[in-house]
Formats: C-alpha cells, sequence, structure tokens
C-alpha cells in the first residue's frame, strides 16, 4: 500500500461517495424547490432588514432617550445573540402564544406551487425564519446604514435647510441618495450572507436548499453528496449575485462622483479583489472581505 | 410691483431685513457671542470682517438658525427666527416648518460650496424650487437657466459638480441660493476655499448681486470686495461688534487698536 494509493483512498472517500447521488440530485424538482424558497427568504429577509436598519438608525437619532435606548438596546439584543438562536427562539415561541398550529393550517406554500418539496413547507417554520434573519439583520443594517449617512458632509444637510428643506426632505432628497451609494457595497456583502444564513431555517425544519438536500442525503446515506449539491448551489447563488451587484455598482456610478476611480469588472466582484486604482473614493471604495 | 398692494400703507421700507439684539452663543462654556447687535436695512450690503475666532461665521449661520442661540434675539424682515414667544415671555423654538419657511427665503452661500454632487448644476438649482415651492419642474428649469447664465455658467447645466472648477461650483452655488428669490443673502466666506486666480469671478457675481440691490450680509477677508462694494463694514472680535461704519471711515481712519492691528496684518499677508 503505497502513499499513491493512499491518496487515491482520500480523494476518492474508500469508494464510498457516491458522484451518480450528485448528478441524479442537482437538478431534481425538491431541489430546485429549495433553492426558490432559499431566494425568496433571503430577498425578503435582506428587504424588511434594510428597512429596520433604517427605522433603527433614525430612532438612534431621535430626541427622545427612551427611543434612542430601544435602538441599542435592539442592537446589542440581536447582534449579541447567534443568529441560530434567533431561529430557535422564534419556532419556540410561537406554541407559547398559540400560533404553531393556525400557522401550520395556513396553506399558502402549497397553494402557490411549492408541493415538489420532500415534505409541507410550514408556515411556522419559514415565519421563525423570516423573523431571526430580518430582525438580526436590521442589526447590523442600522450600523451600514449609520457609516452610510455620517459619511456625508454635514454641509450637505446644511445646505438643503438654508434652501427651506425639512430634515426630512433633506434627507430623502439629498442626503440619503448619496449614502445610498457608500451603502450598496456593504449591503451587497449582507445579501451575500443572507443567501448562506438562510440555512440556519434548516433548524426550524424549513425545506429550504439546505433542509431539503439533508432530507434526501440522509435516509440514503449519502449525506455527503447532497451537501456537495447544496454547496454547488449556494456557489451558484452567490455567484450570480456577485454579478448583479458589480451592474448595480456600475449603474450607479452614472453621475461620476468619483473622476477615475475604476469600477471592478465581475471577476474581480466574483473573486473579491479590489480594482487596482490610484485614487481610492470613500463613496465607491469596497472594503475587503471580513 | 404687484406685491406693493398688499404691503399697504404701513411701508416694509421702514422695517430692517435683519436686526439682531444681544445675541449670546455659547459652545460648552466658551462664549463664542457676547451679545451682538447689528442692523442691516434694506438694499444694504454690510460686510463683516474680523479674525478668525471673531465669531462672525457663527453670527451669520444663527441668522438663518443653522446655529441656535442662547440668549437674545434676531428678527428676519421682522419675524422672529428660530423661536417663538409663549404668553409668559420665554422663548421656544419654533416648529421645524416654520423655521423652514424662514429660511427659504434667506439664500446662504457656504465657504465650502456645498453643492448637491449628485445632482447636476440644474438639477441643484431646480431641487428647492420645486420640492420646497412646489413650482411646476419646466418653470423652474427655465428659471434655472436663467440664473445659470446670469453667473456666466450657462453652457454648464448638465455639468455635474466633481466636474466643475471651485469658482464654477461657488457660483452655481449662488444661482442656487438666488432659484429661491430671497430677500436676504448670506455669504460665509465665499471665497477663502478658492484658488487666488478663481476669486474674482465670484466676487464679480457678488458684486453684480449688490448692484441690483439685494440685501447681502458678506463675511470676508477680502478687503478690496469691502471696500468698494459695502455699504457698511463691521468689525467684529472677541464675539461682539467693535466698531462699524462705511468703508472708508473704518480702513482709514479707525482708533479701534484690534481693528487696525487685524488690518495690518491682512496686509502683510
Amino acid at each position: 500500500m503505497g502513499i499513491l494509493q493512499w491518496l487515491q483512498n482520500i480523494i476518492t472517500l474508500n469508494h464510498n461517495f457516491t458522484w451518480a447521488y450528485v448528478w441524479k440530485y442537482i437538478l431534481s424538482a425538491p431541489i430546485i424547490q429549495g433553492v426558490i424558497l432559499t431566494i425568496i427568504l433571503a430577498v425578503i429577509s435582506q428587504f424588511l432588514g434594510t428597512l429596520i436598519g433604517l427605522l433603527l438608525y433614525f430612532m438612534g437619532r431621535s430626541r427622545l432617550g427612551f427611543v434612542r435606548g430601544i435602538s441599542a438596546i435592539y442592537v446589542w439584543l440581536f447582534r449579541g445573540t447567534p443568529l441560530l438562536v434567533q431561529v430557535y427562539v422564534f419556532y419556540f415561541l410561537f406554541p407559547y402564544l398559540h400560533l404553531t398550529q393556525p400557522l401550520r393550517r395556513n396553506d399558502l406554500f402549497s397553494a402557490i406551487g411549492f408541493t415538489h418539496g420532500i415534505g409541507p413547507i410550514f408556515m411556522d417554520a419559514f415565519l421563525a425564519g423570516l423573523l431571526a434573519f430580518s430582525l438580526n439583520e436590521g442589526a447590523y443594517m442600522r450600523e451600514i446604514v449609520r457609516a452610510g449617512i455620517d459619511a456625508i458632509d454635514v454641509g450637505q444637510l446644511e445646505a438643503a435647510k438654508s434652501l427651506g428643506m425639512t430634515y426630512s426632505l433633506a434627507m430623502r432628497r439629498i442626503v440619503l441618495p448619496q449614502a445610498f451609494r457608500i451603502i450598496v457595497p456593504p449591503l451587497g456583502n449582507e445579501f451575500n450572507n443572507m443567501l448562506k444564513n438562510t440555512s440556519l431555517a434548516t433548524a426550524a425544519g424549513l425545506y429550504e436548499l439546505l433542509g431539503t438536500a439533508n432530507g434526501i442525503g440522509g435516509p440514503l446515506f449519502a449525506t455527503l453528496e447532497l451537501l456537495v449539491v447544496a454547496s454547488v448551489w449556494y456557489l451558484l447563488l452567490t455567484t450570480i449575485w456577485g454579478i448583479i451587484q458589480g451592474y448595480i455598482e456600475r449603474r450607479l456610478n452614472v453621475s461620476n462622483i468619483d473622476v477615475g476611480a475604476k469600477r471592478p469588472n465581475w471577476a474581480q466582484r466574483v473573486f473579491g479583489f479590489l480594482p487596482r486604482s490610484t485614487a481610492v473614493n470613500p463613496a465607491t471604495f469596497i472594503p475587503p472581505e471580513h | 410691483m404687484a406685491m406693493l398692494s398688499g404691503t399697504g400703507t404701513n411701508s416694509p421700507n421702514g422695517r430692517p431685513m435683519v436686526d439682531a439684539q444681544d445675541v449670546h452663543k455659547y459652545f460648552h462654556n466658551n462664549e463664542v457671542l457676547r451679545g451682538v447687535n447689528m442692523r442691516v436695512q434694506r438694499r444694504e450690503v454690510v460686510v463683516v470682517i474680523g479674525p478668525s475666532g471673531s465669531g462672525k461665521t457663527t453670527f451669520l449661520r444663527c441668522i438663518n438658525h443653522l446655529e441656535k442661540i442662547n440668549q437674545g434675539r434676531i428678527y428676519v424682515d421682522g419675524e422672529l427666527m428660530g423661536y417663538r414667544e409663549t404668553p409668559g415671555g420665554k422663548l421656544v423654538e419654533d416648529s421645524e416648518r416654520n423655521i423652514a419657511r424662514i429660511r427659504s427665503e434667506i439664500g446662504m452661500v457656504f465657504q465650502r460650496f456645498n453643492l448637491f454632487p449628485h445632482l447636476t448644476a440644474l438639477q441643484n438649482i431646480v431641487e428647492a424650487p420645486v420640492q420646497v415651492r412646489g413650482i411646476p419642474k419646466e418653470q423652474a428649469e427655465a428659471r434655472a437657466h436663467e440664473l445659470l447664465a446670469k453667473v456666466g455658467l450657462a453652457e454648464k447645466a448638465d455639468a455635474y459638480p466633481a466636474r466643475l472648477s471651485g469658482g464654477q461650483q461657488q457660483r452655481v452655488a449662488i444661482a442656487r441660493a438666488l432659484a429661491m428669490d430671497p430677500k436676504l443673502m448670506l455669504f460665509d466666506e465665499a471665497t477663502s476655499a478658492l484658488d487666488p486666480e478663481l476669486v474674482g469671478e465670484v466676487l464679480k457675481v457678488m458684486r453684480q448681486l449688490a448692484e441690483e440691490g439685494m440685501t447681502m450680509i458678506v463675511v470676508t477677508h477680502e478687503m478690496g470686495f469691502a471696500r468698494d462694494v459695502a455699504d457698511r463694514v463691521i468689525f467684529m472680535d472677541g464675539g461682539i461688534v467693535q466698531e462699524e461704519g462705511a468703508p472708508a471711515e473704518l480702513f482709514n481712519a479707525s482708533k479701534n487698536d484690534r481693528l487696525r492691528a487685524f488690518l495690518g496684518q491682512i496686509k502683510e499677508a
């Protein structure tokens, strides 16, 4: 038994890894449905999380101490506990509120065609995930929104006010559009994380991508094969998102606030390289992955 | 002229445009304004000079309530700015909407231009008339083109601020303020951030405004402008008005030691 034989055994996992399962399931109806549910969950959670982040930012700027306090405590709570725990908490909170059975009787998902999975999509499991991901994301988005708004020179708000704008109008028309450009790159990273973090909803028994893969792989004693299937899909989703994000960032750059800073091309965006640039503009600077 | 019928027999010309009475302002424990009194009449051009830290910029920002004041009163065209008086005679901060309304009639030009970088020159000018006054977009744009022509930038309507020189940006900023048809213009060191060769083009626009009869309060270090254009020069130091008068008497015949020292330093530089 030479070294080559040993290496071969590692690579083939002693012939126990069955590639046939990967091919059989990678485009199967349950997995595709799981992918779609993952995308839906991630998009809604990111959207709600961004709105919550904005709300928390403005609460943090309130004149009223207790409103600022709520904002601070919220962030402390949701950033200070594991996301997985938050999924569990919401899932196991429903029975205490006598909501689990009414939620399970809601057959919205089967009504809109989610009937190809390995089990029903329970509304309580979906909502537990949605609540945890949105509320958790809100805490992180507050910090991103804050960084974006704080980066805008205070002179912008003063100029707007001197023209007779109220705070809310000045925010909406002058400050937020500028802050948005700064927020977009980290927002893109957040959504990349969100796509993957939705896999934690598996803990609530939701048949999203990972849940479906586990549900198929377990009985077949092919857990690893189906994890490869799930991983390929997660990679595909994050890759496509990287391309979309690059496109959005190029579109946002139309007014040339920065003169001469190069935009990342799609390959740089997907693989996370920074573009070579002589001048780094804070409005377009893409921080390295943290 | 149609406006005149509404003003009745009580001529508005008797009422000062700005009437500041005993204005005090603290930043934490530092008293930067120690009782400023200043009256500016309609169509008057007042230039405020003084060393840095004298409180002149702070005072200017108090006039449109970008800074709150701790004591005293500022009336703009007869209206108390930033505050309202309770029946008991106490001053409380005015509603945001009311402050914004009064501000919309006071143009302000900043040292660092503060153009909106995500909007073109034209959009910068159109923004407030459309969003604050509700003027139809086409009408506001026509007026904006006129104003751009007036400041000599007719061909830059579609340029973003990043594509404009400092002098061009400041002229757009002046046009932006004029688009609200202000009855008073505040200039906060409008040429201090400009390269020397660009100062002239901005001063020329300011000079033209003064000739047209705009009421102006100008904080500046440009003594030539003060000498030629000002109706009255006010010297501030240590948070109060030290001396005021016509440019000729202030620049040539002042007995105030602080003013003479200040003017001496300016000449050396």
